[in-house]
């Protein structure tokens, strides 16, 4: 049997037939991605609370700053802590590093007297220096990051504390935000954007405004916390950086193979030492932002915040040995960190029941994206 | 006659108390491939290592072109046109083909004040080099760990080639194939060889070697025993020498002469 143009009817089939796999490939192929987990999880996760908890407020606009202020936390030292996993190391000293660098600014400007750009300067280039000796530590003794960093946890925490007490008799250091005032960089950390997009929000009734007292007209929403725009900031550059460039495909190579990288000539241990140093501008610029927003910095500031890191990056897809990930998992797995968090508040839920709700989203987003993570690398 | 790609004269190599190499003489010319045969621990692994910059020999010469070279770094020798396609090592399976191709060497393309990985090119060009292998990729994007042994040993091969080795080391690259796959590899380096690249193929399995070979050097104890020329030598005669002879053709006797 055959049709006019002389083709059989099978091969008409066969065609038809290709042509829809190929389809379905394509469409296999837009979805199977790493972030998957992490994207199903955000769904459920805003699904679940607009059900729960629609009518609370938390997806007011105050409700939305709420939740999305404790999201950009996360996610700042979440994107340190996806790169350098992705390069096939931890690092555990994360919340400590947040103490000590807060520590630092509050004293160098309430104590010593210098200017807060300056302290925040060295802050930032102490950090990182603790970073880079980290990193080099790593490599020069070949031990697992995960024990060289756990003695930064503790050595950081303890030296933190110390210097605290032996130079003020106390572990909170406040007055920050006087030294502060009219910094010329200070406000980067601690400031508040768009201010008059806010504004003219509040003359449209979009955001409410005060009705009474000192600040009576303003709106009740000043503006963007600039933790927030560190957060953006640092997602986009850090997603640019993995996925566009070739330092990115460095960062992969290390962590997927070291000694395979090494011998095509990728200089593996700066592309490690550099992935600390990342972490710790990260802690750094999270302890920033505590600081300037508080005022006072405390020597026990950052309590397990490398695991909270840890956690928005492996729901985010990263395989926790190195070589995979993405930085808009981990973000998205800080997102689904703060929501959780913050949306059980509004809820009304007991507080407690916050651990059993993250452990069980831990437990699924890893089963889900061992799952996805096979299908797009053959790895059995 | 032009000097040889690359000559290694009396190269010894010690760790420490374990001496690996204690004299290995080898050579390759241009469009010819090389056999290294030796049983395991024999020293091949490490020999290759020291033509490809990651040892240095304590005694011994390289020449590459007749010029004695001293490599400090991987960098060195690849610069120098030697590349090498490690055993296990050749490629990160959950990097895509494009990703490993061009890993160490991306290109790049400005945008702005930024430089980017030019995916567009690497694309075309690693779907290009693989065609030419006979390996029709189903997206350059596709994961090394969803490709098949001998289709990773093809991307590595593909990958030395494209750079322009002038000599390519391929460490044990069927130990681990099938028969198909390594009848695929073996095409490959056919392949290679007619390009006029040196090749070095490293293998305990003497028929491989006999199949693509055009001279055969086999080691023992971290000793060359002398190299043959294609048709001067046999199977069995490869088999004994790797066995270190005598041994073997007893064990061979005893189980009715299948070793
Ligand atoms: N880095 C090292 N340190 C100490 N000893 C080593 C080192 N590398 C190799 N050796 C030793 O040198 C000898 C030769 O090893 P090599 O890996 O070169 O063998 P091979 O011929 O490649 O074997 P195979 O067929 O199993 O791959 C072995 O005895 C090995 O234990
Ligand atoms: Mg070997």
């Amino acid at each position: 049997m055959s049709t006019a143009d002389g083709r059989s009817v099978e091969q008409l089939r066969d065609e038809a037939r290709d042509e829809r796999v190929r389809e379905m490939s394509r469409f296999r192929k837009a979805l199977i991605r790493p972030e998957l987990g992490a994207i199903c999880g955000t769904i459920l996760v805003f699904v679940f609370f607009l059900s729960i908890a629609g009518d609370s407020g938390m997806f007011a606009p105050e409700g939305i700053l709420n939740w999305g202020t404790v999201s950009a936390q996360f996610a700042i030292i979440a994107v340190g802590a996806c790169l350098l996993m992705i390069a096939g190391e931890f690092d555990l000293s994360v919340g400590s590093m947040i103490g000590f660098s807060g520590i630092v600014i509050a004293l160098l400007t309430v104590q010593v007297g210098l200017p807060a750009w300056a302290a925040i300067l060295i802050a930032f280039a102490l950090a990182m220096a603790i970073g880079a000796f980290n990193g080099y530590l790593v490599i020069r003794t070949g031990l697992p990051s995960f024990i060289v960093t756990l003695a930064f946890l503790y050595i950081l925490r303890g030296l933190t504390i110390f210097i605290s007490i032996t130079t003020t008799r106390k572990t909170i250091i406040g007055g920050v935000r006087e030294a502060a005032e009219s910094d010329p960089i200070a406000w980067l950390f601690g400031g508040k954007a768009f201010h008059g997009l806010f504004v003219w929000l509040s003359q449209h009734g979009i955001v409410g405004t005060f009705v009474a007292g000192p600040k009576a007209g303003q709106p009740v929403i000043e503006g963007i916390p600039m933790l927030m725009v560190w957060a953006l900031v640092l997602i986009v550059l850090g997603h640019l950086l993995l996925t566009r460039t070739k330092f990115g495909n460095w960062i992969f190579a290390a962590g997927g193979d070291a000694q395979a990288a090494r011998y095509v000539g990728v200089p593996v241990n700066r592309v490690k030492i550099s992935m600390f140093m990342l972490t710790a501008f990260c802690a750094t610029v999270f302890a920033t932002c505590q600081v300037m927003e508080f005022g006072s910095a405390a020597a026990d500031r950052g309590l397990l915040k490398e695991f909270e890191a840890i956690i928005s990056v492996v729901i985010g897809g990263a395989l926790l040995t190195g070589g995979y990930g993405s930085v808009v998992g981990a973000a998205l797995g800080a997102l689904i960190f703060g929501v959780v968090q913050q949306g059980l508040f509004f809820a009304g839920v007991e507080s407690s029941l916050f651990r059993v709700f993250l452990g069980v989203i831990l437990l699924l987003a890893v089963i889900l994206n061992t799952y996805i993570r096979r299908m797009i690398t053959g790895e059995r | 006659m032009t000097a040889p790609l690359i000559e290694l004269v009396d190269i010894a190599k010690h760790f420490g108390p374990v001496i690996a190499l204690n004299g290995v003489t080898l050579s390759v010319e241009a469009g010819e491939c090389h056999c290294l045969l030796g049983d395991n621990g024999a020293g091949k692994s490490t020999f290759i290592k020291t033509m490809s910059g990651v040892h240095k020999p304590n005694r011994g010469e390289i020449r590459v072109d007749g010029e004695v070279v001293s490599f400090s770094s991987p960098r060195d020798a690849m610069a120098a046109g030697i590349a090498t396609v490690y055993q296990d090592l050749a490629m990160i399976p959950l990097m895509s083909v494009t990703r490993n191709f061009w890993m160490g060497r991306e290109p790049e393309r400005k945008f702005g004040p930024f430089k980017l990985f030019d995916f567009a090119t690497a694309n075309r060009i690693t779907m290009e080099e693989m065609a030419k292998m006979g390996i029709h990729l189903r997206s350059p994007d596709q994961a090394v760990g969803t490709l098949s042994g001998g289709e990773r040993q093809t991307v590595a091969i593909a990958r030395a080639v494209h750079f322009g080795a002038k000599v390519l080391i391929l460490d044990e690259p069927t130990s681990a194939l099938g028969v198909r796959q390594t009848a695929n590899v073996l095409a490959t380096i056919d392949r290679v060889r007619k390009a006029g690249i040196g090749l070095i193929f490293i293998t305990h399995n003497v028929r491989h070697a006999l199949a693509v070979g055009d001279r055969f050097t086999v080691l023992n104890r971290g000793k060359t025993l002398g190299t043959a020329r294609r048709g001067e030598i046999d199977a069995e005669a490869l088999q004994d020498m790797m066995a270190g002879g005598r041994e073997l053709a007893e064990l061979a006797g005893s189980l009715g002469g299948t070793v």
